[in-house]
């Protein structure tokens, strides 16, 4: 379908806008006739449909004239001061794109002083700020609470975040990149390379990993299983590796259940979760580098925070 | 040989499915509102979820219910008025088969998740398809009536009548333009913000000619036989039927009031929906006006409340539309439950009530009876629908406005004060009071189909009625 660009179609539209409202007037104008005297009756038209059914034939009541008038007035005014005529741009010169980037500007310079001491401080010490935790969690709840839960402990398939187990690591370096620009944590499907039995054994060896109580016999063929097709990302030992978002299998933390049906399925059909980037979803707001930074610092204080791992010397 | 009778087989088939689908469409309402507040009410089976069966909830009341009210006053009216029996019977039948055809089809795809995704529009091409088929049969059995007329001049109604049949089609046709991939997927044949426009010029005027100069229709013929007096003004009934007509086109932008929609777009959205107020309000006052020397009747007659409550509805709901179209009101308004509020005082405010007072005048003479079986139950029907209105509509403003507000609060740092969460959290009460003035209007229905029930039980007389053979001048 056309994108209507031309330079015809603005004159098209204001050229039909006009004459719709000016003939709408004119229309009223000439239907309008005079009002009954004190006392008199409205005629009653002739013509009856289905036995009893007639018209009388009052005149346009006054108030509801002057209604339609006014709106007719206030379209016009109204198209004069602002954009609708075409791409007659209005008096006001007034657009969405403007008043959205004023609004935009304007919060940027009124929360400017708010941000600006914690965008200095290093994670550590913003997060130990009760001014920009306060922040920190609104803007969580804002943001992030739909998923992680507004207490932040997660759900199936959501990341707990208060309990120091870190897909990506929790290293105020790591997880500002998780909020920035999110994760894709994919781990593809291995139900056809296993087959339905290969699926269980590889199940029981994971179960076994953690302590779970699982078949010995069927942990124990899973186990090569294992290490041809499941240590790459997870590693030999099962204690994953954060540089891919793949989970540690050794410890008691279950991001899609640890049940033996879970993990099966887990195995078979694969997983894949999406974080959406923050970078993204904050888009044009304002502020957005300090909230950013914010949100980090009251992610990296729910308790599971890790210390960078090479700690420079205090200042 | 030239008929003797007026064919009342298909306007007594239709009468009867309205109250079947009014029963079928809101009961299905008062489960979604219950699923608001429980969402695990239905045990999570995919076909009962929300999400499919909110269109099943808007097609059957908007298309079943409303549609079959239509299509049963709108032979009705044309042919007592144009005093012929209908013009091509065979294809009024087929009206009848064919749209009932299309309703149990939405009801059976829908639930199973296939949708063009369009609002109000959501059945796929088989079926719109179908729809047209239906539609132009209604409209050659329709104008073939009003051709063949003894009557010299056209009745009212019709106008409205017709301008409905005409646009509907004009609508349906061009906004299912779609390109169909497998018997039960295709895509639109617009993209983008071309899609969206199309979609709401479409979602708009279904609401403006189907439900609203439809049922002005509807007004214009039941009110004055009710009250038994003329219409209050000839002129005016002209003079809205033309504007409202004419404007009401122009509307559909306001929907998309700050979105991509090009800014000059939502600007004549806004400053026609607010000169749609005198035209909307034209209808309403020749209603209401027609009463006067005849009010004292609305004491007693049950069916004459239903018809004047359902035209202050309109009057209502036709302020608070352009009202929400002002650009301001509507970066409040757009998205809440107001909205939800808006469409339902319409819905059943309007729609429901007009159509449930028509019908109450209809069936017994459909029947071969003076009045309906009990006119105490339809006393008791008033009320619950009315209180079952107030309810609902005064719970949704309360709730769309604390929503809007709430989204919008701010605290000294910038950021929102309220999280989604805790937003849906305020919305439970007023949903949970929703759902008892949905549930209240619902029980009214009951009421009815008792009523009818026992009205056609001890009817039986269902020989067409007789038509005149003096013609009026």
């Amino acid at each position: 379908m056309s994108d209507f660009t031309s330079g015809f179609w603005p004159i098209y539209i204001s050229v039909i806008t006009l004459v719709s409202i000016i003939g709408t007037y004119f229309f009223l104008r000439s239907q309008t006739t005079r009002k009954l005297a004190p006392g008199e009756k409205a005629e009653l038209i002739e013509h009856t449909w289905d036995e009893d059914l007639q018209d009388l034939n009052n005149p346009l009541p006054r108030w509801w004239l002057g209604l339609f008038y006014g709106t007719l007035l206030f379209a016009i005014g109204y198209l004069v001061l602002w954009p609708g005529l075409g791409n007659y741009a209005g008096v006001l010169k007034w657009s969405s794109l403007g008043e959205y980037e004023a609004e935009v500007k304007a919060a940027e310079a009124r929360f400017q002083p708010v941000y600006e001491r914690f965008l200095q401080q290093d994670i550590a010490t913003v997060a130990a700020d009760p001014d920009a935790r306060a922040i920190g969690r609104n803007l969580f709840l804002t943001y992030c609470s739909q998923c992680h839960g507004s207490d932040a402990a997660g759900a199936r398939g959501f990341p707990n975040l208060t309990d120091g187990d870190w897909l990506y690591g929790g290293d105020p370096e790591s997880i500002q990149a998780s909020i920035t620009d999110g994760r894709e944590g994919v781990m593809p499907a291995l139900g056809d390379a296993l087959g339905a039995d290969g699926t269980k054994e590889v199940a029981h060896y994971v179960l076994s990993l953690s302590g779970r109580e699982h078949d010995a016999a069927l942990a124990a063929a899973g186990r090569p299983k294992f290490e041809e097709n499941c240590a790459a990302c997870h590693m030999p030992d099962g204690t994953g590796m954060q540089a891919m978002g793949a989970p540690n299998l050794t410890d008691k933390v279950w991001l899609y259940g640890g049940s033996e049906a879970a993990i099966i399925e887990t195995i078979a059909k694969g997983r894949n979760g999406v974080m959406p980037g923050m970078a993204q979803t904050l888009g044009t707001t304002s502020n957005k580098e300090a909230k950013l930074h914010l949100l980090t610092a009251y992610v990296y204080g729910l308790g599971g925070g890790v210390a960078p791992a090479a700690e420079a010397p205090a200042q | 040989m030239e008929a003797t009778t007026y064919n009342y087989k298909v306007v007594r088939q239709f009468a009867i499915m309205t109250v079947v689908w009014g029963i079928v469409g809101m009961l299905v309402g008062v489960i979604l509102a219950a699923q608001l507040i429980w969402p695990d009410l239905t045990f999570g089976i995919e076909w009962l979820s929300y999400g499919r069966l909110r269109p099943l909830h808007t097609n059957a009341v908007i298309f079943a219910f409303g549609g079959s009210g239509l299509f049963a006053v709108s032979y009705y009216i044309v042919q007592r008025t144009c005093q012929v029996r209908l013009w091509a019977e065979k294809l009024a039948a087929f009206t009848f088969w064919g749209w009932t055809t299309v309703i149990v089809l939405a009801a059976i795809t829908l639930p199973l998740g296939f949708t063009s995704t369009k609002e109000y529009a959501e059945l796929e091409w088989p079926i719109d398809i179908l729809i047209t088929l239906v539609w132009v049969a209604y409209a050659l059995v329709f104008f073939g009536t009003i051709a063949k007329r003894k009557t010299k001049h056209i009745y009212v109604s019709n106008w409205f009548f017709g301008a409905y049949i005409l646009t509907i089609a004009i609508l349906h046709i061009v906004n299912n333009l779609e390109l169909p991939v497998t018997l039960t997927k295709s895509y639109s044949l617009y993209a983008g913000v071309q899609d969206a426009m199309v979609q709401w010029w479409y979602g708009h005027n279904a609401v403006g000619f189907f439900l609203t100069t439809a049922f002005l229709g509807m007004m214009y013929y039941f009110i004055p036989k009710q009250a038994g007096r003329p219409i209050y003004s000839y002129r005016l009934s002209v003079v809205h039927f033309w504007s409202l007509n004419f404007i009401y086109m122009w509307a559909g932008p306001h929907h998309l009031q700050y979105t991509a929609l090009p800014d000059w777009a939502q600007s004549l959205g806004m400053v026609f929906s607010l000169m749609l107020l005198a035209p909307s309000w034209g209808g309403m006052m020749n209603g209401i006006m027609t009463l006067s020397g005849a009010w004292h009747k609305l004491r007693t007659d049950p069916i004459l409340k239903f018809l004047v409550t359902a035209l202050s509805f309109y009057g209502m709901s036709t302020f608070e539309g352009p009202m929400m179209s002002i650009k301001t009101v509507n970066a409040l308004s757009h998205y809440t439950e107001w909205t939800i509020g808006h469409v339902h005082s319409g819905a059943l405010g309007w729609v429901a009530m007009i159509t449930i007072g028509s019908m109450y005048y209809l069936i017994p003479r459909l029947f071969g009876r003076e009045s309906m079986f009990s006119t105490k139950l339809i006393e008791w029907h008033f009320w619950l629908s009315t209180i079952g209105v107030v309810l609902y509509i005064a719970s949704m403003w309360i709730a769309g406005v604390a929503q809007g507000l709430m989204w919008r609060a701010a605290n000294v740092d910038g950021t929102l004060t309220y999280s989604f969460a805790q937003v849906l959290n305020t919305m439970y009460p007023f949903y949970g009071i929703r759902l008892l003035g949905g549930a209240l209007f619902f029980s009214g229905m009951l009421m009815m189909a008792y009523n009818v029930w026992k009205t056609v039980r001890i009817g039986r007389v269902v020989n067409d009625a007789a038509i005149p053979q003096a013609v009026h001048a």
